[in-house]
């Protein structure tokens, strides 16, 4: 077996990752995933040498390892698909396609990812992009965007309906490209890329501040002290318990249970009030850097959210017991937009998509970072796979991140770290750093290589949307197209985080 | 019924009362003080990772600011955040905070145009279109309609289509791919109609700005009406700057 085991957040020479060549490279990575407990992570390419350097990165959710090996190809390479083998790579291989021209002969569908500026073929354009069509007179198509009725951020939904029904859903993304992995190693001051990551998507800024941090101290050979790691496992759990508060709101609201929209948006308030008080940012923008805590947790700060998590709870199981009760609301999340398990790990789903269709995908127990080891997480997991499910799991997930947070706060502070300006700290050259964080709705992983000086040479983000989008298209099948926007709000993906 | 009745009396009177007097609670990052104290003015500039500082003297252009503080930590004593939230105006001159100054941003009067006021002072209906935001901005914008913030209460609302609409509210730096989109929207909106830039991606492009894949063009072919800073906004923010362009008489 060539490749290389790492752990979570470990930065390692560039030279020990084993180049394969392509044949063997392909055979060792999708034979890796017809054990379940394996699944891709990362999967990208980027110009290395005058040829394009291919990476893959699999977890292994049982040992916490990742195995990390590659692949060497020439401009206009014609190749073997990966996801020929195993679906779970074709978005990968679509993404490689676009951006870099990599010809895969028996890919199924090459569908275009985001458009983004540089892509290979700029004869490609998100205008002219050719739907999925049926010429079939009984049926007809419903397009949706990319501009949507509410605040929400664009995409392009096409579906094909039969009356009601809805056959076939095709999302076309990428409206939301702004060029953010080009940025990252453009932009040259620390400060600049703290902002670029936290703006990857503005809902999950403490899991991408984070995955970022981990990954910039690995690869400076920094470490986080202890109190630095228990307030990005806070920030992390905050963020979770604030947006999934809000989704629950935002659930109500598309099944018309005005009390249930009005209690749930209220109670997200004093979550991301919290934020503010903390750091001065309700969306915890500023908050994370690495090898410093710019705002110290204080006892003042925990007994606050102590107070806050009694008072929340309480109002919480109250509208949720009856949210949960009430036969118009389950009549409209039960049964709709069910993903199978099967869909969901062969699609390579991750977060809590893959959760609520019984498939075990969560960082915090199999690749542990902050203080997640002694939390001794167990992952909400439902089999039911439609929007109940996850509604479910989110309910579920706000008490078990409010018994988190008491936990946390119970740890006392070991002793500040004061803010101080390692302006010098600087990356080691040649090097590849890999660090994955469980977000709130799912993996993110964050990779970098470095070159020859320690300049930052490529930096590649995957944002659990990137794998969960297809999910949100196989689950709206055979449903009502009315049902659409609950489908949609119940996995509430990221556009941004998946476009870039 | 009973259990309904149950949690709206524990919820009880969850409004804001009045909005215009409101503070926020923590340590909000709101209007900049920059002080006559002399320092490095080169690194000062340097630290800010959107080029919103500019020295000789020292000013912050809130349409570039990121709220994120470094240059208040590095140099404390020249430059204080405030918790002064009212910082929306429709004049970009007034959102660059100079070095001694320590007044209010506000709306100037006579950029306001005629229809605003005889139209929209007691109903505005906004549609959104998020051209590359973060969702940052979208979740707050969406939170001036909770029952904490009720801007429902003064006749603004956002609305689905643009067809009902009074103006546009943007979020994100404009991506090329919602660059046609965004026009084909604006377009859509019947006349007179405002257009309003909330966050810094929307104002400056933020640290977007230089990337090759925004397109702000829609931008210079408008007159903005209102521009919101904050990064993300705060709800807080966003109604009083339309609370105070909508109501003041020319």
């Amino acid at each position: 077996m060539k490749r290389i085991a790492v752990k979570n957040n470990q930065s390692i020479p560039l030279s020990s990752v084993p180049e394969l060549e392509y044949t063997e490279f392909l055979e060792q990575n999708t034979a890796l995933l017809a054990d379940d407990n394996n699944h891709c992570v990362n999967h990208y390419a980027f110009p290395f040498r005058g040829k394009y350097k291919l990476m893959c990165c699999i977890a292994n959710d049982k040992d916490g390892d990742i195995y990390i090996s590659s692949s060497s190809v020439g401009e206009g390479a014609k190749l073997p698909s990966f996801a020929k083998q195993h679906p779970a790579f074709e978005k990968f291989e679509r993404e490689i396609h676009e951006n870099y021209g990599i010809e895969y002969t028996d890919h199924p569908w090459l569908k275009p990812v985001r458009f983004p500026t540089d892509r290979a073929d700029t004869g490609k354009t998100i205008a002219g992009y050719p739907f999925f069509r049926s010429d079939s007179e009984e049926l007809h198509e419903v397009g949706v965007g990319p501009i949507h009725a509410g605040v929400i951020e664009p995409g392009h939904f096409r579906f094909i309906c039969n009356g009601e029904q809805i056959l076939h859903l095709e999302i076309q993304l990428g409206y939301q490209h702004r060029g953010l992995e080009n940025l990252m190693p453009g932009k040259k001051k620390l400060q600049q890329r703290i902002t670029l990551a936290e703006g990857i998507a503005g809902d999950t800024v403490a899991g991408h501040a984070t995955a970022f941090a981990n990954l910039w101290e690995s690869l400076c050979g920094e470490e986080a002290t202890e109190d630095e790691h228990r307030e990005r496992t806070l920030a992390l759990e905050l963020e979770r318990l604030a947006v999934h508060t809000g989704d629950l709101s935002a659930l109500c609201t598309d099944v018309a249970y005005q009390l249930g929209s009005a209690v749930f948006g209220r109670l997200r308030t004093p979550v991301i009030n919290f934020f503010q008080l903390w750091c001065g940012n309700r969306l915890a923008k500023g908050l994370i850097r690495p090898w410093e805590s710019r705002f110290p947790f204080t006892q003042e700060l925990g007994d606050a959210l102590s107070g806050l998590c009694d008072t929340y709870e309480k109002d919480f199981l109250q509208i949720c017991g009856k949210t949960f009760s009430l036969p118009t609301v389950l009549a409209r999340f039960e049964r709709t937009g069910v993903v199978t398990r099967r869909q969901a790990s062969e699609t390579g789903c991750v977060g809590m998509t893959a959760r609520a269709s019984g498939t075990m995908r969560d960082v915090r127990l199999t690749h542990p970072h902050g203080l997640y080891a002694e939390l001794n997480h167990h992952p909400v997991i439902k089999s039911s796979g439609d929007v109940l499910a996850r509604a479910e799991i989110r309910r579920d997930e706000i008490l078990q991140s409010i018994g988190y947070i008491r936990k946390l706060l119970d740890r006392r502070p070991s002793g500040g770290a004061s803010y101080s300006n390692s302006g010098a700290v600087v990356p080691a050259p040649a090097s590849f750093a890999i660090a994955l964080v469980e977000g709130w709705r799912g993996e993110i992983c964050h990779c970098a290589v470095t070159d020859e000086e320690g300049s930052l040479m490529h930096y590649k983000i995957k944002d659990p949307s990137f794998h969960n989008w297809l999910a949100l298209a196989l689950a709206v099948r055979k449903n009502e197209i009315s049902d659409f926007p609950v489908c949609n709000k119940s996995f509430n993906l990221s556009y941004c985080g998946h476009d870039l | 019924m009973i259990d309904n009745i149950k949690i709206l009396l524990r919820q009880g009177k969850q409004f804001i009362p009045d909005v215009t007097r409101a503070t926020v609670p923590g340590i909000f990052r709101g209007r900049p003080v920059i002080s006559r104290e002399k320092v490095n003015e080169q690194a000062l500039a340097e630290l800010c990772p959107t080029n919103a500082i500019t020295t000789g003297p020292c000013s912050i252009d809130l349409g570039k600011c990121t709220f994120c503080g470094e240059c208040a930590f590095a140099f404390p004593g020249k430059i204080t955040f405030t918790a002064d939230h009212k910082i929306a105006s429709n004049d970009r001159e007034r959102l660059i905070i100079r070095e001694g100054e320590d007044r209010p941003v506000e709306i100037n009067p006579s950029l306001i145009r005629k229809e605003i006021s005889a139209y929209f002072s007691d109903s505005l209906k906004l549609r959104q279109v998020s051209a590359g935001g973060d969702n940052s901005c979208e979740w707050e914008l969406n939170a001036c309609g909770n029952v904490n913030f009720d801007m429902g209460r003064f006749g603004i609302e956002f609305v689905a289509s643009p067809r009902h609409a009074d103006g546009i509210v943007i979020t994100g730096p404009i991506s090329e791919n919602m660059a046609e989109p965004l026009q084909l929207c604006y377009d859509a909106i019947p006349d007179p109609k405002i257009i309003i830039l909330a966050g810094i991606d929307a104002i400056s492009g933020g640290i977007f700005e230089q990337s090759p894949a925004v397109n702000r063009g829609f931008l210079s072919a408008y007159h903005i009406d209102l521009y919101v800073p904050g990064n993300p906004v705060h709800p807080l923010t966003f109604i009083n700057g339309l609370l105070d362009l909508v109501r003041k008489k020319t």
